[in-house]
């Protein structure tokens, strides 16, 4: 079953504004050095890899990546602004342990 | 406590906590309240009905639910909490297995529920057959307990504002439940909270739904009354 996401962005945007792309996915970000409740340290299971592509109909462009780490909490939230170069979709992937990988894709309206 | 001294534990918080609560796209809590507009919607147990189909749209049906509970049940005449009262839908409506506690459906279910009543005062319900469980539940928050012998009152009404060790003590009004706590990387029911303060003067918590639990609760929604619902918080 796919994690659930928080993603906002403006509903509209003009070219050449700079928007913030705001993420949020439920994780738990379990570092690999807690131990459970029975006592047995809990396997590690982390997000590794969040990056986004920018699609604007001319070209599809990497526009943020990100490396996590056992020291970012459970429910990773990652914003960041970018530069709006025409309307096109937004694809963010998010990739961790455990084979974890999951994408979402949104359109990015412009006036 | 006079009304006008009470402070939400929102206001014992730092800054960049209060941030996380303020802004819904910074609050975990809303994944939790995803999940339960999702079962809102769905059709389960043998009825094949979803809470929808009873009670429609939550924003406008739930609106001020929350902020009545815990409420007087005639057939078990006595209070039930909220997460009780969807449990009982689920079994006797929907015909489901009831939800587990603490489980990731019964929280977003109650949140989802109680977000509705968000920035209104909470409002218990004021019914005599209650009295009882409300004495209950004031005697058990004076009640000093554990090899700590610690009472609720000792820390949350007398000490409220002091420290223990680097944390500041709140009030202890439950204006937010169920709460995204950071400590907990995740969402959490009052009950959970209140088990917290219970191990926390090594006393053994109630069982998981005993009466003792509900009549605090009951107690707390008294004691609380009028401040404003925050539903989903988030706390440290």
């Amino acid at each position: 079953m796919a994690a659930r996401t928080l993603i906002q962005i403006p509903p509209l945007s003009r070219k050449g504004d700079v928007i913030e792309v705001r993420t949020m996915i439920a994780h738990p970000m379990e570092t690999g050095y807690r131990p459970g409740a029975d006592g047995k340290v809990l396997p590690r299971n982390l997000i590794r890899r969040f990056s986004c592509t920018y699609d604007d109909g001319a070209s599809r462009e990497l526009v943020f990546q990100a490396e996590l780490f056992p020291a970012m909490a459970a429910n990773p939230y990652l914003t960041f602004p970018l530069l709006v170069t025409g309307p096109g979709t937004l694809v963010l992937t998010w990739e961790g342990d455990n084979g974890f990988a999951q994408t979402e894709t949104l359109l990015l309206r412009v006036a | 406590m006079a009304p006008d001294l009470r402070r939400s534990g929102f206001d014992f918080m730092g800054p960049s906590t209060q941030a996380m609560q303020r802004d819904d796209m910074q609050n975990p809590a809303m994944l939790w309240v995803q999940d339960g507009a999702a079962l809102w919607q769905s059709k389960s147990g043998r009825s094949a009905l979803a809470c929808a189909d009873c009670h429609g749209d939550a924003s406008t049906s739930m609106r001020g639910v929350a902020a009545r509970y815990p409420a007087f049940d005639a057939p078990s005449a006595g209070p039930l909490t909220l997460g009780q009262r969807i449990n009982q839908c689920v079994s006797q409506r929907q015909q489901a297995p009831v939800l587990a506690a603490e489980s990731r459906e019964l929280l977003g279910l109650e949140s989802h529920v109680a977000l509705q009543s968000r920035g209104l005062p909470l409002a218990p319900a004021q019914d005599r057959r209650l009295d009882r469980f409300l004495q209950q539940g004031a005697a058990l928050f004076a009640q000093r307990m554990g090899q700590l012998d610690l009472s609720c009152a000792q820390c949350h009404d007398q000490r409220a504002g002091q420290r223990l060790g680097g944390s500041v003590i709140p009030q202890g009004h439950a204006t937010g439940y169920p709460i995204y706590r950071l400590e907990w990387q995740g969402m959490g029911s009052l009950q959970r909270r209140l088990r917290n303060c219970m191990t926390g003067v090594r006393a053994e918590p109630f069982a998981f739904g005993a009466p003792e639990w509900v009549a605090l609760e009951l107690y707390l929604a008294r004691r609380a009354g009028g401040m404003v619902v925050e539903t989903p918080a988030v706390r440290p």
